[in-house]
C-alpha cells in the first residue's frame, strides 16, 4: 500500500464513449455523401470542403484561446460543423464564403454560447441561413453536376407552386444517387440515408427524429397533391430534407432531450418544412424549419418532461 | 421462457466470469475481529461486553439501540481487547476488537430454535431480530423492521432479490447454486411472518444455472415462483424489481409496502434459515472478492470483522499495484481509503482496481445527448438536476425531482462527456434534505 488509494463517488465504471467517438461517427457517416459531392462537383467542391473544415478548426482554436479555455478541437465537433457547412453550400461559391460561414458558425453560434453542447442552434445550419439571407445570389448559384458548371434550377423548383411534378424534372434515380443540382451534400438521398443507417447502428441517433420529420413531410405532400405518390417521393428525395432530417435535426445540443419532446420537435420541423415548401416564398424550407424549432427546444423540453417513476397526481387539497 | 424487466437501464460489462464458477470457500478465521457496533441503518448498538471479557461465537456483544437497529454478535471466540473508534466504510465507528483464542467455541445461546412449520410468525420475527439480521444485499436495513408493516398496510407478496445486477458480484449467485433449499426455506419463513401466500424469486437470465437449481427447489412449492429477469442494470433496484415481478408501481416517495410488497435479498433469506435451524446469529456472510488485479478472485464465507487485507492475502495478493478498493459493486459501491476495514453485514463484495481502472476521466461539456434521460430507471432528467446543482441553484434543481433518484449511477455510466451526474445529484439531495429539516 505504497500509493494512496483513489477515492471517488460511485459509479466506478464508465461506458467507453466520448464526444470524440460520437463526432467521428458523424464524420464517418458523412463520408459517402462527401465523396459523392466531390465526384459530382469536382475540384471546387473539394476546395470548399477543405477551406470550410480548416476555417472551422482555426476559428475554434482562436476563440478558445481568446476565451482562455482549453482548446477542444480534438473532440471532432468543429470538424463535423466544417463538413456540414460545406455540404450545405453550392459548389460555385467563392472561397471566402465558407470562411465567413465557419467564423459565424463556430465563433458566434457555438463558442459565444459556451462551446460544444451549448449552442441553441445548429451552427452549420445557422451559418447556411445567414449566408443565404446575406448573399442570396451566390448561395443560389446552382449548377448541374459535371465540369462545365451549367447553371440550372434545383429539383424543388419543378414542384414549387405545383401539385404535380413538372416536365424536365430529374428522375428518381438521379435524385437517389445525387446526379442533380443543389448544395454539395444534399444531392444524393441514398448516400445520406446510408450514413444515417450507420448512425442508427452506432447508437449515435435514433430513427425517431428523422423518421417523424420525413413522415410528416410525406403525409403533407401526399395530401397536398391529392395522393400523388410520385409527387410525394419527389419532395422527399429533393432539397435538404435528408441531410437536414438525418444530420441537422438530430444535433444533440439544439434538440430536445425528452423522448416525447423529440417527437414534437420532429413533427414541428416537418410541418414547417411542408408549409414553406408548399405555401411559402422559398422553394426549400428545411433550414428555416430546423432553426425555428431549435429556438423552441427549451419550451418543448419543459412541457414534455417525462413522468417520474411512481408519480401520483396531486390530490386537490 | 418469458423474461421480465423494467423500462430504462443500462448494460454494463458483467465481469462475473472471475468468480461465478468458483464454489464458496471458507475464509481463514481472523486473529483479530473488528466488529463495528453499527453495521445497519438505524441507531447504533450499545456494547454489552467490556475490555477483558471472554466471548464466544454467536454471543451478543452489542444490544440494539432502538427498534430500528440490530444487535451485533461476536464472530469468533476470544478476548475483548478494545472498544474504540475504528475506521469504517462511512468514517470512524465504535467497534469491538476481539482477539481470537483459536478455539471457535460456540456460545450456549446458539441453539436450534425450532422449525418454520412449528414456530409462529411472531416467534420467527423475534429470532430474526435477535440474530441481528439486516438487508444483506448492501442496504443493511434491519430485517425485522421490514417485516413489521403498520397494521393498516396489507402485504400480499414477498420478493426475493436474486437479480445481482451489479457487475463482478457473484455472492448471491453462489448461494442460490449451493444452498437453494435453505434460501427457499428462508423465503418461506419471511412469508410466514408476513402471512402472505405469494412469493417470487427474481433472477437475471445471465444465471441460467441458478434459475434451474432454484426452479427445482420450488417445484413442490405452490406459492413460490421463479421470475426470470432480463440482465440489465439496475434490475435489482427494489422498485424496478417489483415492477418487473408484479407489474406494480411503487408511488414516488413511498415504500414497497404501499403496493403490498416486501423485498428481501437472497443472502438475507439464507441467513434467516440458518438462524432458525442452527440458532447462529449473523456472524458470517458470503463476500465476493474480485477484480482484474486480484491473483485468485474468490467467493468467501467471511467472519464479520475480518479485515480486507487478510482476505487479499488469501486471494494470493495483487498482480499489480492496487489503485482503488470498492466495498460493494462497481455501480453503487463505496471507494474506501484503506484496506484495513472490516467486512460487515452489508459487504456483498470487495473489488480491487488498478489505478487506470480506478481513475474517473475528466469531464467535458454536456452535449445534451440525452443518454441520461433515455436510460434513467426512474425517468428523471439527470442533466438538468446536475447543471443546477453544480451552480448551487438547489431551488431549480429540486424542480427536477432529485429526491426520486435511486442513485443507481446509470446516468454517470452512460455519459459520453463523463460528467459527474450522480455525484452532483447527491449533493442536491443532501442540500434539499438539510433545508427541509430546518
Amino acid at each position: 500500500m505504497s500509493d494512496r488509494l483513489i477515492v471517488s463517488s460511485s459509479p466506478h465504471l464508465r461506458e467507453d464513449t466520448s464526444i470524440q467517438k460520437i463526432m467521428f461517427d458523424v464524420a464517418i457517416a458523412l463520408i459517402p455523401a462527401t465523396i459523392a459531392s466531390i465526384y459530382f462537383f469536382k475540384a471546387p467542391a473539394a476546395m470548399i470542403l477543405l477551406i470550410s473544415i480548416i476555417s472551422c478548426l482555426v476559428t475554434e482554436i482562436v476563440v478558445q484561446k481568446i476565451r482562455r479555455v482549453p482548446v477542444t478541437i480534438h473532440d471532432g465537433s468543429a470538424l463535423v460543423t466544417g463538413m456540414l457547412l460545406a455540404l450545405n453550400l453550392p459548389a460555385t461559391v467563392p472561397l471566402w464564403l465558407p470562411v465567413l460561414g465557419s467564423v459565424f458558425a463556430i465563433g458566434i453560434v457555438k463558442q459565444l454560447f459556451g462551446g460544444v453542447g451549448q449552442n441553441f442552434m445548429n451552427p452549420a445550419l445557422a451559418a447556411r441561413i445567414m449566408l443565404t439571407i446575406s448573399y442570396a445570389d451566390r448561395m443560389t448559384g446552382w449548377v448541374e453536376p459535371g465540369v462545365d458548371a451549367v447553371s440550372t434550377a434545383t429539383p424543388l423548383t419543378y414542384v414549387k407552386d405545383f401539385t404535380a411534378i413538372q416536365q424536365g424534372a430529374p428522375s428518381f434515380v438521379d435524385l437517389l444517387i445525387g446526379n442533380v443540382s443543389g448544395s454539395m451534400g444534399e444531392t444524393s438521398a441514398l448516400l445520406l440515408i446510408i450514413g444515417g443507417i450507420y448512425l442508427v447502428y452506432r447508437n449515435v441517433i435514433t430513427v425517431k427524429i428523422p423518421g417523424v420529420y420525413i413522415l410528416t413531410v410525406a403525409i403533407a405532400t401526399l395530401l397536398y397533391s391529392g395522393f400523388d405518390i410520385q409527387y410525394m417521393t419527389f419532395h422527399l428525395l429533393s432539397g435538404s430534407l435528408m441531410i437536414g432530417a438525418i444530420y441537422m435535426a438530430t444535433d444533440y445540443a439544439s434538440t430536445p432531450v425528452t423522448p416525447r419532446g423529440r417527437i414534437y420537435f420532429a413533427l414541428g420541423c416537418g410541418i414547417l418544412t411542408a408549409t414553406i415548401r408548399l405555401f411559402g416564398g422559398y422553394a426549400e424550407g428545411v433550414g428555416f424549419s430546423i432553426l425555428l424549432m431549435n429556438t423552441m427546444v427549451p419550451l418543448i423540453d419543459r412541457y414534455t418532461a417525462p413522468k417520474v417513476f411512481g408519480e401520483v397526481k396531486k390530490q386537490n387539497a | 421462457m418469458k423474461v421480465f424487466s423494467f423500462k430504462g437501464g443500462i448494460h454494463p460489462p458483467e465481469r462475473k466470469d472471475y468468480t461465478a464458477h468458483l464454489a464458496l470457500e471458507k475464509a481463514k478465521d481472523p486473529d483479530f475481529a473488528t466488529i463495528p457496533l453499527q453495521q445497519h441503518i438505524g441507531a447504533p448498538c450499545e456494547a454489552i461486553v467490556n475490555v477483558g471479557d471472554l466471548v464466544k461465537v454467536g454471543q451478543k456483544i452489542g444490544e440494539a439501540g432502538g427498534f430500528v437497529s440490530a444487535p451485533v454478535h461476536s464472530s469468533i471466540s476470544g478476548t475483548v481487547k478494545e472498544i474504540s473508534m475504528k475506521p469504517g466504510v462511512n468514517g470512524e465507528v465504535l467497534s469491538v476488537v476481539i482477539e481470537s483464542d483459536g478455539k471457535n467455541e460456540v456460545h450456549e445461546s446458539v441453539q436450534k430454535k425450532g422449525s418454520i412449520e412449528t414456530l409462529s410468525g411472531d416467534e420467527i420475527k423475534e429470532i430474526i431480530k435477535e440474530a441481528g439480521i439486516v438487508g444483506m444485499g448492501g442496504a443493511t436495513f434491519p430485517t425485522h423492521v421490514k417485516l413489521s408493516p403498520p397494521p393498516e398496510k396489507t402485504i400480499d407478496t414477498v420478493i426475493l432479490n436474486g437479480a445481482e445486477c451489479e457487475p463482478y458480484l457473484t455472492a448471491d449467485h453462489r448461494l442460490m447454486l449451493e444452498h437453494p433449499n435453505e434460501t427457499v426455506s428462508g423465503l418461506k419463513a419471511i412469508m410466514k411472518v408476513l402471512d402472505v401466500t405469494t412469493g417470487y424469486i427474481g433472477i437475471e437470465n445471465n444465471k441460467p444455472d441458478a434459475i434451474e437449481v432454484m426452479q427445482k427447489a420450488v417445484e413442490s412449492e405452490e406459492n413460490i415462483q421463479i421470475v426470470v429477469l432480463q440482465t440489465k442494470y439496475p434490475q435489482g433496484a427494489e422498485k424496478q424489481l417489483i415492477d418487473a415481478c408484479t407489474g406494480r408501481i411503487v408511488p414516488s416517495g413511498a415504500l414497497p409496502m404501499e403496493v403490498g410488497v416486501v423485498v428481501n435479498n437472497i443472502g438475507t433469506a439464507y441467513q434467516i434459515h440458518q438462524s432458525i435451524e442452527t440458532g447462529m446469529p449473523l456472524v458470517e456472510r458470503v463476500t465476493t472478492l474480485s477484480g482484474g488485479i486480484l491473483k485468485e478472485p474468490k467467493n468467501l464465507w467471511v467472519k464479520i470483522g475480518t479485515q480486507i487485507n487478510e482476505l487479499v492475502e488469501q486471494c494470493g495478493g495483487f498482480t499489480e499495484p492496487v489503485g482503488k478498493i470498492i466495498m460493494g459493486g462497481p455501480m453503487m459501491g463505496m471507494a474506501v481509503s484503506t484496506d484495513k476495514l472490516p467486512i460487515t453485514k452489508g459487504s456483498s463484495g470487495v473489488l480491487f482496481f488498478n489505478r487506470e481502472e480506478g481513475t474517473i476521466p475528466e469531464p467535458e461539456n454536456c452535449i445534451r445527448c440525452s443518454a441520461c434521460v433515455d436510460i434513467c430507471p426512474v425517468y428523471l432528467q439527470p442533466l438538468y438536476i446536475s447543471a443546477y446543482s453544480l451552480i448551487d441553484n438547489f431551488d431549480m434543481a429540486e424542480k427536477y425531482r432529485p429526491m426520486d433518484c435511486i442513485e443507481c449511477g446509470s446516468c454517470s455510466y452512460v455519459c459520453p462527456s463523463k460528467r459527474p451526474l450522480l455525484q452532483s445529484i447527491r449533493i442536491a439531495k443532501g442540500e434539499i434534505q438539510a433545508r427541509n429539516r430546518k
